[in-house]
């Protein structure tokens, strides 16, 4: 991350001096953090409402259900976690929020898989081939039914705003399947933790 | 058929499912949930360092005039494919920046006629892929994760594909 942050930088002040918008990389210095600010508070609220949730589903039995009903697909991705019951639960719940089209609930549940994750691998600082897989799941598209793309193009006057679909789907199902094995073949081998 | 998929049934009846179920197995409901909720308390307060690292460098990057470099060293390239042009920013903006993708993304659909090549490729693009830097930033920064490994390389790669598929699956399913 911190690589990141002087490459971000660096390229910022070369690239704003030839466009000349410096004022610009200027005020996004300033400015930004207020604006991760406001977007964390946002997300204070919904991170509280749905971790609630998930307690309510999780001491009900209703994490337990949809568990057995993802564990034939999860335990393709996480072989390693066949018998975590929490993390798995956690991950149920983020998948079927996600597959829904739930961004704000899927992702409390996702970060209460990290913890789940995370306590497993001990507390470690790096990263496990879990948690890379499943941020890597995150960051592509499961979502089946993609709602706003569709609103939009309605909006927009499409004859068929769901035309696209069978589109949509073959592009998450092989850009998830690509980055999941590319995480996983990737993943450097020996020092664990 | 509109409301019947859209979020706006979906999300009311999730939330009355999960609670209906908890009520039906005698759970105590209120006092589980507030008991949860405390937990995204914590999270939230994990989540803000990450962001405020994140989103400068990437308001840095944005306000630079970086993107519009790039699109012209890649065109070449993505002319080759077949890669309509007007979308090529929005490939760029996607992994970075959720509220900046679909800002430029209505703008794309007020310009083009929604059923035409281009608009379909934003569309299938938008609808097929997340933003990347954010969830990295937010899942691991919840837990204090410092060495993400593999995961931006790989996720990026997802990313890059899910550009190019786009192109081949409007090709495939919608000619």
């Amino acid at each position: 991350m911190g690589i990141f942050f002087l490459a971000a930088a660096v390229l910022s002040i070369i690239f704003g001096l030839l466009s000349g918008n410096m004022s610009g990389v200027s005020s996004a210095v300033l400015e930004e953090s207020g604006h991760a600010a406001e977007l964390s508070l946002r997300l204070l609220g919904s991170l509280c409402f749905w971790s609630g949730l998930m307690e309510v589903a999780k001491k009900s039995g209703l994490v337990e259900k949809l568990c057995f009903l993802l564990k034939p697909l999860l335990s393709l991705v996480f072989p390693a976690l066949r018998n975590e019951k929490a993390a798995l639960g956690a991950i149920s719940m983020n998948v079927a929020a996600n597959m829904l089209g739930l961004g704000n609930a899927a992702t409390p549940f996702g970060i209460s898989a990290m913890k789940e994750l995370h306590k497993i691998s001990g507390f470690g600082k790096s990263a496990t081939k879990e948690m890379v897989c499943f941020v890597v799941m995150n960051t592509a598209s499961l979502q089946l039914l993609p709602t706003t793309v569709a609103f939009l193009r309605s909006e927009a006057g499409s004859k068929e705003p769901l035309d696209i679909l069978p589109a949509v789907w073959f592009v998450s199902a092989c850009s998830l399947l690509l980055g999941i094995f590319a995480a996983k073949i990737t993943f450097p081998k020996g020092e664990e933790k | 058929m509109s409301t019947l998929l859209s979020t706006d049934l979906i999300l009311p009846a999730a939330v009355a499912f999960i609670i209906g179920y908890g009520v039906m197995k005698k759970t105590d409901v209120f006092s589980v949930f507030t008991e949860g909720a405390k937990e995204g308390l914590r999270s939230a307060a994990a989540v803000l360092p990450a962001l405020c690292f994140l989103m400068t460098g990437v308001g840095m990057m944005r306000e630079s005039g970086m993107l519009e470099a790039i699109i012209g060293f890649i065109k070449p390239f993505s002319d080759k494919i077949g890669f309509p042009e007007e979308v090529l920013p929005l490939a760029f903006l996607r992994p970075f920046s959720g509220s900046g993708a679909l800002g430029f993304y209505e703008e794309l659909c007020k310009n083009l006629p929604p059923d035409s090549f281009s608009a379909r490729v934003a569309s299938v693009l938008m609808g097929g892929s997340e933003t990347t830097f954010y969830t990295v930033a937010v899942y691991y920064g919840a837990i204090g994760i410092k060495n993400g490994r593999n995961t931006v390389p790989a996720a990026l790669l997802a990313d890059v594909s899910a550009a190019i598929f786009s192109v081949l699956a409007v090709n495939l399913f919608l000619r």
